[in-house]
């Protein structure tokens, strides 16, 4: 049987797109709203097991930690930045306090080295504004040369928390 | 003088295509940007700053986060406890990562803390998590621009 294609025109095909055009805008609108710019941050590891010193493996020879300690005012506001007994300079403790480690611990970073085995110890006021903590934290962990990061020391502890 | 209008009343069908171009790049930009790693992160904390604070290379195992906020309340799930009752939420995730077959040893405590808390806090914090069987922590500090 011969089926004839009558009264029929070719006309061009017209695609519709209003429904398209509503659900791209609707996702653009969705992104726009959703959108926000995050400021990367970063962390700084902090191994502190909960076990006594004198539970630890006694065959790795423990090079006791260099103590840093942070003094507060009242309000939180800092005071003093000792390493060890030494008191740094109040216009830019924490610069002093890295080029004392770097003294110390030198930079060369390889296995075996006092950059991997130094620990520091951050004995804090319990008022302290955390963000010193964290220049702290800054000044002993590394430094920035040339837009490249020399690591210094990152073991890194908290000794107990001192009363209020 | 008259002017007659000689075309016809046609519908006006504009061209669409550009516009359905720049739609979807900006749609395939906002898809290439939109990041779902920035829920943990609150704003009512306002982090410290630290040039040395970079993105962790790979990401955490088992992460727990934990906000310090400046009052010195904990956000945690959405709630607001003070440093003395976080302790049994850290058992209750103890127990979950325990369930699944992990250790809380391995698990990480990031602590989100604020720049005005107090250091104290912030240790109190982690003699519970200590108390609890966590060992490793990582504090949390704002990427500063260098100079």
């Amino acid at each position: 049987m011969r089926i004839r294609n009558v009264g029929r025109r070719q006309e061009p095909i017209r695609l519709m797109m209003t429904p398209m055009i509503d659900i791209v805008f609707l996702l653009l609108i969705f992104f726009i709203m959703t959108f926000k710019i995050v400021s990367p941050e970063g962390d700084f590891n902090i191994r502190m097991p909960a076990e006594a010193p004198a539970a630890r493996d006694p065959g790795i020879l423990m090079i006791p930690p260099l103590k840093v300690r942070l003094t507060a005012d009242r309000n939180g506001g800092l005071t003093g930045v000792y390493l060890g007994e030494a008191r740094m300079a109040d216009a830019a403790p924490f610069e002093e306090l890295r080029e004392r480690i770097m003294q110390i611990v030198g930079d060369d970073a390889g296995p075996g080295s006092a950059v991997e085995d130094s620990e520091v110890e951050l004995d804090c006021d319990y008022n302290l504004r955390f963000e010193y903590a964290i220049d702290a934290i800054t000044a002993v962990s590394g430094k920035i040369r040339h837009g490249e990061i020399i690591k210094l020391i990152d073991k890194i502890r908290f000794a107990p928390p001192r009363s209020q | 003088m008259r002017f007659r209008s000689r075309h016809s009343a046609a519908v006006a069908d504009g061209d669409m295509t550009p516009m359905i171009d720049m739609a979807f790049q900006l749609i395939a930009f906002f898809m290439v940007v939109i990041n779902f790693a920035g829920a943990n992160q609150d704003e009512r904390i306002h982090l410290p700053l630290s040039e040395l604070a970079k993105p962790p290379e790979a990401p955490f195992e088992l992460p727990i986060t934990l906000q310090l906020d400046a009052q010195g309340m904990v956000i945690v799930a959405g709630e607001m406890i003070p440093v003395a009752r976080v302790k049994p939420l850290l058992r209750r995730e103890r127990e979950f990562i325990e369930y699944r077959g992990g250790k809380p040893s391995e698990a990480t405590i990031i602590i989100r803390a604020d720049a005005r808390a107090r250091t104290g806090l912030v240790q109190e914090l982690i003699k519970a998590c200590q108390d609890t069987g966590y060992e490793k922590f990582a504090v949390a500090a704002k990427q500063q621009e260098e100079d």
